[in-house]
């Protein structure tokens, strides 16, 4: 769970660095009643925090009358959730689309917004900073004015029924993403691309050769938030695709629901294990990428 | 090589080195335009083109097979007498208006005490409240339908252990909205984190300074740790508002569908959700448009009051402009 090395390092005591830390270090023993409740409240709140995917997973083994059994633990172990869902429901295809969309749509926007981004960052041009205020309103516009023009150009385009309109708009950078990338190009030292430069790179060789690796980290968070955002969303897929043959996992779940959990015959089981099937690839990239989301996370808030 | 015969070439040097070099700048410049030319294109494509036809389109009506007719103001004029307007409006509205406080709250009380414990402990406890952020939200509606069960949920067991009856939080309309918040709060690691990485900004000498007046911990909360975070305070307050205005997936996973709709619930009929039903299952585009400018307007106005507010509340370091 912690993101220190595996390998044993001798105990240094941490520089007082932080303030908070080291002022509570030296704790006077009745304000350590305060520290244990802070714990106790955190592991409750953890608890609670963690509940529902125990819950979830927990469901997804147990045989079809026992999904609202309330306890952690099955009576009865099961894995024919998982069998019947693989049966009932084309999800390897909707998985193998997911995963297409997933990484056009990440690699695409990671790509075209870093360019975008270094654009902005490094050069000097007539008009840049309206042209980049316009990125930052861009930002604050609600999805929904754009929805409706937005199918018509696909529909238009004949991509309406196909995976393309779910990544499509990748292609040409996102302003949240020219935002947070711009944000760590500026902070790269300029001499590094003078120098460059001096050396004869052109304008395209100082981006990939020296500004693109060394901006790496920030890379890598926006790839990982464009995977998560293009994994979990649902309103698009239920836009623009009508086969249940080009669903993505989220929208073959919701297809799963309205069939299973409110159609005729409830089979609550199988909503739940595909909910599991749905869910746990974003779990297996939190645990991989949960440094850089959370530093991300941390970074883009405070500068917002 | 002397200074008197070097000068005057080096000067001349010097002064034709900088024009080529000007205008190798502006030639490197120009590149540019190459580099931001993806947004510039998905700008005029699917922002500013959009807009523009959005707003010719509200003023039609469109059934997507057939040409738009025009019909002047005849869907802004719909959309007042549209009880189902209304009542999507008051829904957001009301939402939001719980959505809202209850998330910030919780965020900054879970960021208060994780600034409390030890940077090993807040690690772990920082990762168990950022996971449901990872959950997509179809699965939180399921989610959401089961553990919020009125007979057999988790949620109403845990309170019969408290000898609670528990309400029914999906079919109720009075309980929907708040199942759906409570359910909501799920997914406040994003902004539990934002808020502790401020937190960690604060400088420990205020604090400091604080307790040597004698203030308490809930005095230096007041009068320290909120003014000095309130920049970031503010952008959560402001975006979680924007988000809650535009809530749709969790709400209309566990309450609408297609087909034989038997089990809408319009308690939790949303604005985006009405929205998307009359653009994509009753292919109302123009009236569709006519609904998402009231929502952009909405938006706007709501941001702007949170804006106008902030400037008397919100304490920004070093602010001299």
């Amino acid at each position: 769970m912690t993101t220190a090395p595996a390998v044993p390092t001798p105990v240094i005591e941490q520089p007082p660095t932080d303030g908070p830390r080291t002022r509570q270090r030296r704790v006077p023993p009745a304000r350590r009643v305060g520290r244990v409740l802070v714990v106790v409240a955190l592991l409750l709140a953890t608890a609670a925090f963690v509940y529902p995917f125990v819950w979830l997973l927990s469901a997804s083994f147990k045989p079809r009358g026992d999904v609202f059994d309330n306890r952690l633990w099955p009576r009865t172990w099961t894995f024919q959730n998982y069998l019947d869902v693989w049966q009932t429901a084309p999800m390897a295809t909707w998985l193998v689309n997911t995963v297409i969309v997933t990484v056009l749509a990440a690699t695409t926007v990671t790509a075209t917004s870093a360019m975008v981004a270094w654009g902005f960052a490094h050069f000097r041009f007539r008009g840049r900073n309206v042209l980049f205020g316009l990125v930052l309103a861009t930002m604050m516009l609600p999805g929904a004015v754009t929805m409706v023009p937005t199918y018509l150009i696909w529909k238009q385009l004949g991509f309406v029924g196909t995976l393309v309109p779910l990544w499509g708009q990748n292609l040409f950078a996102s302003a949240f993403y020219v935002f947070l990338l711009r944000q760590f190009f500026l902070a790269l030292p300029r001499e590094l691309f003078e120098a460059a430069r001096l050396d004869g790179a052109g304008p395209w060789r100082v981006f990939t050769r020296i500004a693109v690796p060394l901006c790496r980290p920030a890379l890598v968070l926006t790839l990982l938030f464009e995977v998560q955002a293009a994994w979990t969303d649902l309103m698009r897929p239920l836009i623009y695709l009508q086969d249940s043959s080009t669903f993505t996992v989220p929208r073959g779940l919701k297809a799963l629901l309205d069939q299973f959990g409110f159609g005729g015959e409830w089979h609550w089981e199988i909503v739940v294990t595909a909910s599991v099937i749905t869910t746990l690839p974003m779990i297996l990239l939190f645990f991989f990428g949960q440094k850089h989301f959370i530093q991300g996370i941390a970074t883009t808030g405070s500068k917002g | 090589m002397t200074t008197s015969t070097a000068a005057p070439v080096r000067t001349q040097d010097v002064g034709r080195r900088t024009r080529r070099r000007s205008s190798l700048e502006r030639r490197y410049s120009r590149a540019a335009w190459w580099f931001i030319s993806p947004w510039l294109v998905g700008f005029l494509v699917f922002t500013a083109w959009p807009m523009i036809y959005s707003a010719y389109l509200s003023f039609t009506d469109y059934d997507v097979i057939n040409d738009p007719q025009l019909v002047g103001w005849a869907n802004y004029q719909e959309l007042f007498s549209d009880p189902k307007v209304a009542l999507a409006l008051q829904n957001t509205l009301v939402y939001a208006a719980l959505a809202v406080p209850a998330h910030i709250l919780l965020a900054l009380g879970l960021a208060l005490l994780l600034d409390q414990a030890s940077r090993r402990a807040s690690g772990f406890f920082r990762t168990a409240f950022f996971l449901p952020k990872m959950t997509p939200p179809v699965a939180i509606g399921v989610l959401l339908i089961l553990l919020f069960n009125g007979q057999r949920g988790a949620v109403n067991t845990v309170l019969g252990w408290f000898g609670i009856t528990g309400p029914a939080w999906t079919t109720d309309p009075a309980w929907v909205k708040p199942g759906l918040v409570l359910m909501g709060l799920w997914t406040v690691g994003s902004t539990v984190i934002i808020l502790l990485a401020a937190l960690r900004g604060v400088p420990t000498d205020l604090y400091d300074a604080a307790r040597v007046d004698g203030a308490g911990f809930w005095r230096r909360t007041r009068a320290v740790t909120l003014p000095m975070i309130s920049g970031p305070l503010f952008f959560v307050v402001v975006v979680n508002t924007i988000a809650a205005l535009q809530m749709f997936t969790e709400a209309y996973t566990a309450y609408f569908g297609s087909g034989n709709t038997t089990y809408s619930n319009d308690a939790a009929l949303f604005y985006v959700i009405y929205l998307f039903q009359q653009a994509f299952e009753f292919l109302h585009m123009g009236y569709a448009s006519a609904l998402a400018w009231l929502l952009f307007l909405v938006i706007m106005a709501i941001t702007g009051i949170q804006v106008l507010v902030s400037r008397r509340l919100v304490y920004y370091e070093g602010e001299a402009r």
